[in-house]
This record gives structure tokens, sequence and C-alpha cells, in this order.
């Protein structure tokens, strides 16, 4: 096989892998928009708009969108500071606390979700704290956290230390070197990771459905719609969230082009 | 710890301890101890739970290793998602090799934007796409009898002794995360590497099997731990898209925590399914002689 036909074998096969990732969520969406009673894109019965009036009008998925939100909002506020406080500390120790430490830190993220989800449930109404979206909160940030640690500690290896020694012998309280070397430096990844943690949040299933008690988020809310009779509501649903997640993915890489390009641009002075 | 005092102070390194702290004490140690702790209790009423008939007993296993059913369940469950695994390297095998080094960087970025799509689009999403799909009189079986490739409608989810649904709809929910440590394994090879051994008269699959396989281990092993995990532990793939016959291992556990809302057996069956992975991670690790530092990455 000469490389040129290697190659092109490999390009065909992308664009059906490509076709085989995509394809399934313009099914799924194009479902939405189907004049059909039952959630499928064939037979096509004509174009409608009313699985997206059916939707607005249901109040249980606003309920569910707010509360998607609110613990979307606390993961961040909890795992975020978390997974860069475990970052750093991990980034300053080395030997035998490191490997255990961080074999403890990346446990969470082996864990099946269920797993956590009744953990944490069993631990905390042991302490008479009872299921609902709090404990989801905590069993979400369990996991979120140590994807946000990785993260910064990726972007803290690529950092000087002599940066900071620089600062604090140069007469920079630790505050000071905190605030205008260390947390500038690690911007950009708690950024990242912040929009990664919300994200997690929002799309959680396992750990979420075990903690939750009554309380319902948006991804729980389509679980119990998709296994007691199913509308095209929930394709209506799903496209709105499509849509959201193809904003989400571009803002991101338009922010870290023009992230590249400003490095680039300084790099050219 | 001084060393960190000195760069950090004393006020961020406590902070930074106790937020640590916080995070692995409170939600990862204590609650997984709690689990292993509660599975060894009998489920009570409330009013005698710390009385008397509170007492450890391996009562919750012995109902799991006396129930042929749950075995079999259990076994089922792993064995397919090995085979969901498996597949899933096949899969993404050529097209992370593609990613890392063959296509022109120019268009990587593109690539990358449309599979950041259906990585962002939750899994159940994913997997209710794949119910519409493969429903009995669904997009799939229209299409087909269009072309006239069949005629009498398919009952796509019920193959593989009726696990053919819960197959397809793991192998497209989770493939993304075999996809991208296998590229970050591939990228991190020197293509010079690749070229000597073409140079040197490999042909193509020696230079698979003794070049860019044994550098792509840690991706290798990073993707089948967390697709197996993925697979063993999903609880919506295999609720959507079962068949009469498929039963998934955390339907069983669902059915003790919800309906017999007995959570101590509950716990049993979730510390069997925390065991599983714990061993397959510990078996990929000796497989594939790489540290867990390299999976997490």
């Amino acid at each position: 096989m000469t490389k040129k036909t290697s190659h092109l074998l490999l390009q065909i096969y992308t664009v059906i892998f490509m076709a085989y990732m995509l394809l399934p969520l313009f099914v799924m969406g194009g479902a939405a928009l189907n004049d059909s009673r039952f959630p499928t894109i064939l037979p096509w019965q004509g174009f409608t708009t009313r699985w997206f009036v059916e939707l607005y009008n249901d109040q249980d998925m606003w309920r569910a969108a707010f509360a998607t939100l609110m613990v979307g909002l606390f993961v961040v506020l909890l795992s975020v500071p978390i997974g860069t406080a475990g970052a750093i500390l991990i980034n300053s120790l080395k030997g035998r606390s490191r490997t255990l430490l961080y074999a403890l830190m990346i446990a969470p993220v082996l864990t099946p979700g269920a797993v956590i989800g009744i953990s944490t449930l069993l631990f905390w109404t042991k302490f008479s704290v009872s299921a609902g979206l709090h404990l989801s909160v905590l069993a979400q940030v369990s996991f979120i956290a140590a994807y946000v640690m990785l993260m910064v500690l990726a972007r803290l290896q690529s950092f000087d230390p002599g940066l900071e020694e620089a600062a604090l012998d140069l007469g920079a309280s630790h505050t000071q070197m905190l605030r205008r070397i260390l947390i500038p430096h690690l911007y950009p990844a708690i950024i990242a990771a912040s929009v990664l943690a919300f994200f997690q949040s929002v799309e959680n299933f396992n750990a979420t459905q075990f903690t939750r008690g009554n309380s319902t988020t948006l991804t729980v809310y389509v679980g119990s719609k998709v296994r007691s009779g199913i509308t095209p509501t929930i394709n209506a649903l799903a496209l709105i969230m499509i849509m959201l997640t193809v904003i989400g993915v571009i803002g991101y890489e338009i922010y870290r082009r023009r992230a590249l390009a400003r490095k680039q641009a300084l790099e050219l002075l | 710890m001084n060393a960190m005092v000195r760069r950090y102070g004393t006020g961020l390194t406590g902070l930074s301890i106790v937020l640590t702290a916080f995070w692995l004490l409170l939600l990862v140690v204590f609650p997984y101890f709690g689990l292993f702790e509660n599975s060894f209790r009998p489920y009570l009423p409330v009013v005698d739970v710390g009385g008397p008939l509170d007492t450890y007993s391996v009562n919750n296993y012995l109902t799991f290793f006396t129930s042929p059913i749950h075995i079999k369940v259990f076994l089922t469950t792993i064995a397919y998602s090995c085979l969901v695994t498996v597949l899933a390297l096949l899969i993404a095998y050529p097209l992370s090799y593609y990613m890392a080094k063959v296509i022109s960087p120019a268009s990587l970025p593109t690539v990358f934007l449309m599979l950041l799509i259906p990585l962002w689009v939750s899994e159940i999403l994913r997997a209710f796409a794949w119910f519409i799909i493969l429903a009995l009189k669904g997009p799939l079986t229209i299409t087909l009898q269009a072309l006239g490739i069949i005629t009498e409608p398919i009952h796509w989810m019920w193959g593989l002794g009726g696990y053919s649904g819960v197959i397809i709809g793991l192998i497209y929910t989770y493939i993304l995360f075999m996809l991208f440590p296998l590229y970050n394994a591939m990228s991190s090879l020197d293509s010079n590497q690749i070229e000597a051994a073409e140079d040197l008269g490999a042909k193509w699959w020696q230079t698979h099997w003794r070049v860019i396989i044994p550098h792509s281990k840690p991706g290798i092993a990073s993707g089948c731990v967390t697709v197996f995990m993925l697979s063993a532990g999903s609880v919506i793939v295999p609720t959507l898209l079962q068949s009469p016959r498929s039963r998934w291992f955390t339907e069983v556990i669902q059915q003790w925590m919800f309906e017999s809302q007995d959570w101590q057996t509950g716990a049993a069956y979730a510390f069997l399914l925390l065991l599983i992975c714990t061993v397959f991670v510990t078996l990929m690790m000796k497989f594939f002689r790489v540290s867990l530092a390299d999976i997490a990455k």
C-alpha cells in the first residue's frame, strides 16, 4: 500500500467518522421540527414549531432549567477553588506523599457516577442531611474538582518558579505575589476549567440521579421524559441544547485563537 | 511542606490544605468508606437503626452471590463493557493516528471543532439520538426500506443476545473518551521515528506495531480505563436502548436504591461495581506498564 492510497483511505475514514458523530445529532434535532406525534425525522410530516411552544409552556422544564443553572453555578464556585488549591498543593509535594495524594484526587474520575452518588447519599444522610440538589452539588464537585486540578496542574508545570522567587526577593508580600504573578499565569487555565466544570455539571446524570431526592435538573428531566412516554418536546430541548453547545464550542475556539494570536504577537516583539 | 510555606506564605498554604482536605476527606475518603461500611449493615426500619438488630454481616454480599441472575447480569455487564472498550479502541485508532500524524495542521482545528460538539452534548441526548434512529419504524428502517435493502422492519436493539442497542449506544456515547487520549499520546511521538522506521524498511503495520503503539501505551491505557468505567457504570444508555433481554448491572443497583429502598444492599452492589473498575484500572496499569499519572492526563 503506497502512502498516497493509505492517506486517501484515512481521509475517507475520517469523513465517515465525522458523519457518524454528527448525523445522529441532526436526526435528533431535526425531529424537533417534524409535525409527528413520535420523535422521529422520517416519515417527514411537515415543518412545525409547536414542540417548542409546548416546551416553553412546560413549567417543570423551567424549574429544572433553573435548578440546573444553580447547581452548575455552585459546582463552579466550589470545584474551581478546590481544584486550584489541590493543584498548588500537589505541585509543591514530592515523593510518596505526592503519589498518594494524586491517587486520592484521581480516584473520583475513575469511579462510576452511580457509585459516587450512592456514597455521597449514604455519607450525608448519616448526618441527617437529606437528599436534594445540595448533595448533587457535593457529589459532582468530588470529581469535577479533579478535572480542574489536572488543568491547573498542567499550567502550573509550565510556570517558572524563578518568577515567584524574584517577586518575593524584591519585597513583594505573598498576597501580592499571588495576585500579580501566580493568578495571572493560571488565569487561562482557571477560565477554561470553569467552563468545563459548568458543562460537566449541566450534563451530569449518574451522580445527580442518586443524590437529587425529589428535585429535578434538566438531564434528569430529559431522563424521566424519555422513560415515560416520549414526545418531540424533548427533541426541541435537545435542539436548543445542541445549539447552545455549538455556540459554546465556537466561542471557546474564538477565545483560544485570540489568546494564541496574542501570544504569537508578543513573541514577535 | 516548609518549601511551600516559604513560597506561598502560611495563609495560602493553609488555605490550600484546608480546601484539599475538605475535598479529599469529606467528598471522597469518608463517603467511600461510608459506602463500604454500609454495605455490611442490614436493611432496617428507621426505628431499629442503631438498635440490637443493627449488626455487621456479609449478608448483602451473600444476596449477590446466591443470586444466579445478578451474577449473570454482573458478568454480562463486564463482558459487554470489555467488548465496547475493544471496539472503541479499534474504531478510534485510525482516526487518532490520522489526526496526530497525517492531517495538515491547517485543517486540524476544524476536525477538533466538529468533534467537540458531540463531546459537549450530554450523554443522555447522545443515547436518545440512537433511540430515535434504531426505533422499529425509525429513520434507519425507513431509509433501508426506501433503498430496497430490507423489506420488513428490524428490531435493531434486539441483536447480539439483546444487547446490540446498548453496545451501539455505548460506543457512540463514549468513543471520544478513547479518541482524545489516543490522539494526545500519538501527537507526542516524534515523526522522525516513523520516518526512520519506514526508511529502514518497516512495513506499515510493523511501524504501527513496533513504534506507534508502544509509544501510545499511556493513551491506550487511559482511553480503555475511561471507556470501560463509563460503560460498566452507565445508567442511561442501557435503560434507553434496552431490549426485552438486556439487563445492566446499574439497573440492578437502581432497583435496590429506588424500588426496594434498600440502600445497604445497594451499597454492596455499588461497591462490587467500584471493585471491578479498580481491578480493571490495576490490570491496565500492569499490562501497559504505566502509572496513574499517565492514565489521568
